[in-house]
Order: structure tokens, then sequence, then C-alpha cells
């Protein structure tokens, strides 16, 4: 604080006392804003294999704004809609789109070794949410108020039964299915999504594996000059 | 290329990748890309709703089922009247039955959980829709009156005639001491025939209720759904749950779920489903640990998938 009582600019640098001054400090540290939207990459970000994963979030930008539109409408609106058989239609092929570019985009990381260099928790997170996402669209399934759902939840209920959980995630309770699918799984799958992307922004694109202190693109200069390529430790 | 071994370490420490890049870079727009993303994803969406469509076939209703097939109806009935079916012998969280239920090692997770829905399938599924008409059959009352055993045997016994009937029809079975049970599974099979019979058994959770556990349950019970199931390639021995009806992709994420099933050593077990959702939840976790374990982290070293990633950038180097 100045003597006006508002924050110096300064004062970053200096050792703060409040929770709010401290988070405040960890986060701008860690993820400052060049790198969260930065305006340019490593040389080696250069191939078709990175845009799955921007191709999955596009996916899921469909996939909530449809539900969101079957949702309002409830569970049952596209048996009597051409409009909402549509929207039912771009529902499941947004999440076909995404569960094909999640595992492209998670194979490849894999055999980038994309874990590497302090990246383990990006890993984490991106099975995390592959994991949560077939969760989320097996109660889309069973949501589906048709003779789908109907079979799905006959012969699920014995796997999770097996396992006693079956009362408590009940597939054949529809209000119970419906809201694991509007809004718990969703919120689960968004913000498991929002860290990992938080996490990729915040360390970096993994370099390649084969990557040598000696290769002309580490030892030369850059020839591009873009402003927000100074980045900070990788953490 | 490099003589030494690439590190394949979690680890953060003193190397390039765990430093910040200070090589050459490229210009980057990421809202640029999440633009062109979106579109490009958005004309996929459209472009596959507009030409393949869903699915949508309609739901099966005991109506339907009683209309299409009244003798695996009446059959099913039966069973429910008898304690003889498979809700009436599931176990929890149904009901108390003896002795089931699939065990990890000695214990049985399936009955720790306890009866928290339970369900009495000869009063949910029968006398108690039967009692709702305006006109209850008499033979409710016979039923009601009688001893357990006594039941057991009429059921018994009406079950196997309906075995032997010709088509298995209930018009034509043989005459013997089935007491009320024909008289009672063919007021059934009228009251759901007329349609009434499924608002009857929804309407047993009050007048709001979304929970179909008991009109799933009882529909599973007869043949004629698992037939439509296995006619649609849904079953658990077609890849169950991965399909959808129709041609459509469905679920092909669960490949490994239901590949688990296929395997005889496993799908053939007692306790199956434990051993399967045991090994997709270990899977799971191997997977999200592949960072941590030796080999399974070393692979992408062995085989270098990454000189094709990387390609542009091995070339320069």
């Amino acid at each position: 604080m100045n003597a006006s009582g508002s924050i110096d600019e300064h004062t970053e640098s200096e050792v703060l006392h409040t929770w709010t001054g401290k988070t405040r400090q960890w986060l701008v540290k860690r993820l400052p804003a060049d790198k969260l939207l930065p305006e340019g990459q490593p040389s080696y970000v250069s191939s078709w294999i990175y845009v799955f994963g921007m191709g999955a979030i596009a996916s899921l930008i469909y996939i909530i704004a449809s539900g969101v539109v079957l949702s309002l409408n409830g569970p049952t609106w596209y048996h009597v809609s051409g409009l909402g058989h549509f929207v039912n239609s771009s529902h499941l092929w947004s999440v076909e789109l995404f569960f094909i570019f999640m595992v492209v985009h998670l194979w490849g990381k894999y055999w980038m070794s994309a874990w590497r260099g302090g990246r383990v928790l990006t890993w984490i997170t991106g099975v995390i949410s592959f994991a949560v996402s077939i969760v989320a669209a097996f109660t889309g399934y069973l949501l589906q108020t048709n003779f789908d759902s109907q079979w799905i939840a006959f012969e699920a209920k014995d796997a999770l039964n097996a396992v006693g959980i079956g009362a408590w995630f009940n597939v054949a309770n529809l209000g119970q299915i419906f809201m694991w699918h509007i809004v718990l799984l969703p919120l689960a799958v968004g913000v498991i999504v929002a860290l990992h992307v938080v996490l990729v922004r915040a360390r970096g694109v993994v370099p390649p594996l084969e990557a040598a202190s000696s290769d002309t693109q580490l030892t030369t200069p850059d020839e591009v000059s873009v402003g927000t390529l100074t980045e900070g430790s990788v953490r | 290329m490099s003589k030494i071994p690439a590190s394949v370490s979690w680890r953060s420490k003193d190397d390039i990748a765990s430093r910040a890049w200070t090589g050459k870079k490229r210009e980057y727009d990421l809202f640029k890309e999440l633009t062109v993303g979106v579109i490009v994803v958005g004309v996929l969406v459209v472009g596959l709703s507009a030409v393949f469509s869903s699915p949508d076939e309609p739901s099966v209703t005991l109506k339907s089922w009683a209309t299409a097939a009244p003798a695996d109806f009446v059959a099913t009935a039966t069973a429910e009247l008898g304690g003889t079916s498979g809700t009436a012998g599931y176990g929890a969280p149904y009901n108390n039955t003896p002795d089931v239920g699939q065990k990890l090692g000695p214990i049985n997770l399936q009955s720790l959980s306890g009866v928290q829905i339970p369900i009495d399938t000869a009063v949910d599924f029968v006398t108690g829709p039967l009692s709702l008409q305006a006109n209850p059959p008499q033979a409710l009352s016979t039923w009601t009156a009688a001893a357990t055993d006594q039941r057991a045997s009429w059921t018994s016994a009406y079950t196997d005639a309906l075995t032997k009937a010709p088509n298995n029809d209930p018009t034509q079975v043989a005459v013997g001491d089935y007491g009320p049970v024909p008289a009672l599974t063919s007021s059934l099979l009228a009251m759901a025939q007329q349609g009434a019979l499924d608002g009857a058994i929804q309407g047993e959770g009050g007048f709001f209720n979304l929970d179909y556990t008991r009109s799933i349950l009882f529909l599973g019970d007869g043949a004629y759904f698992v037939g439509l199931a296995d006619g649609a390639h849904l079953t658990g021995d077609q890849w169950g749950m991965m399909n959808e009806t129709g041609n459509y992709p469905g679920q092909s994420w669960l490949w490994l779920f239901s590949f688990w099933y296929q395997v005889p050593v496993v799908g053939g077990a007692a306790n199956a489903d434990i051993l399967v959702v045991g090994i997709m939840l270990l899977l799971t976790v191997l997977l999200g640990l592949v960072p941590f374990i030796p080999g399974l982290r070393t692979i992408p070293r062995w085989i270098p998938i990454h000189r094709l990633v990387w390609k542009d950038y091995y070339k320069r180097r």
C-alpha cells in the first residue's frame, strides 16, 4: 500500500501479508498474462497433431450449447419436434467428434511424452477429463427417453449394483440421471478441462523429445519479433 | 540426432523440457485458432447432423409388450407372482434374497448397499395394479388369503403348464390346479393391453415420479424386451452398451469396457461385473499414472513416432 491507500505496482515484488495478495502474487508469477494469452509459440509447435486439443474444446462448446437447448425444452421434446431432433442430432455428433478429437489428442500426447519437464499434472487432468467425459456421455444415453435408454438402463444396472452403488446412481431414475447429466458432470468436465488448459498455458508446450542444446533453433537468435515470447521459467 | 537417450521423466529439472523455450519462436494467435476451430467443428456438426440425423427408436411400453407378445407377458407375470423372476430374486438394492450378488473375494459389495429401492414383484407388478381397477378380479381375494406355500404351488404348476402349452399360449393350457393365477394374469394382460398398467406401475411412486426402475425391471424380466435388444445388436454378448440402435457409432469409447465381457475367463465369471468394473478402474488409474511407470512411459522413446510429429524441427536442427 502507498500513502493514499491504493496498491502500488511495486508491491508485487515485496512480501505480501494478506491471503488475497499472496494468492494474486502466486497466480501472476505462475501465469502471467503473456502466458495465458500468448501471441507466439516455440518453433516446434508446428504439426497437425496440435489442432486436436482445440478441436475437442470447440466440440465441447457445441455439446454445451446444444445440451442447454435440449435441457431447457425437456428430455422428450426432441421426439415431437423437427428442430428438437436436429438439435439432438447435433448434440450426438458433437459428442462423437469430441471423443474422436480427445482420443487422437491423448495418443498424440502419449507419443510426445508430453508429461516431461514438470507437466505431469497436465497429463493427469487430461486423463481425468477423458474419464469423466465417458461417464457424462453414458448418462446422456440414459436420457434419450427411448428404447436405447431403456435397454442401457436395464443392462447397466447390474454392473453398478454389483459394486454397491446402483441405489444412489440409479440408471433407471430419470430425475437422478438428469441431474447428473446436466449439472454435476458437465460442471466437472468444464472445471477439469479449464484446469487442463490453464496448465498447458502455464507450463508451455513440451519440446521435442530429442531436442538438444546444440540445435540450431536453440542457438540462433529468434527471427520473429513477437512481444510476448519472453516467458518465465517453466514450473 | 542425439546419441544420448532422451529423458522421458516427468520431473522438473534443469533440462530443455523443464526450462522456458529460448530458441526460435513462431507467431501464434490463440483466439484466431479457437475461432477457426469453432467454425470447422460447427460445419462438421451441422453437416453430420443433416446427413446422418440421430436414432430414436420408440420406447417399449407394457402395453406394446402385452399386445405383441401376450404369452411372454403372462409367463412373466406368473413368475412375478411366484417370486421366481429375475427381479424377484435379484437381491439388493431391490429386495432381500439370500446368497445372491457378486462377490469380491469374501465381500458381497452388492448386499452392502442394503434394500434401498424395495420391490415386491407380486405386489408391485401384479396384485397392486389389479387392485386399482374399478372392479378388481375376484381371484385377488383368493390369492391374498392363500398361504405362501399354496401360492408357490399354484404359480409353479401354472408356469409348467404354460411351458407345455402350444406356443406357450395361456388359452391352450391343460386343465390343472392353478388356483387364481390364470385369472390374475389374464386380468393383468387385459389391463396392460388397454394401456392402464403402465400408468398404474409408474404411479406407485406417487403423482410426480421420474423413477422408472419398476417398469424397466418388469420389462427386463420378460423375453420380449431382451429379444428386441438382441435384434438390435445391443446385448452383452454383442458388445452391449457401446452399441445403439441403427447404424450409428454409439458409445464406441466404451469398447474396452465391452471387450472384457467377450473374454470368456472374465465375462463368464460369476462376478463378471465386479471384475470388469475393477479392471477398467485399474486401467484408468494406470493411464493417469503412465508418466510414473517405467516401461510404459519409455515406449514413446523406443517407438519414435515423435519424429513424425516434430519432423520439421528435427529436419532444421
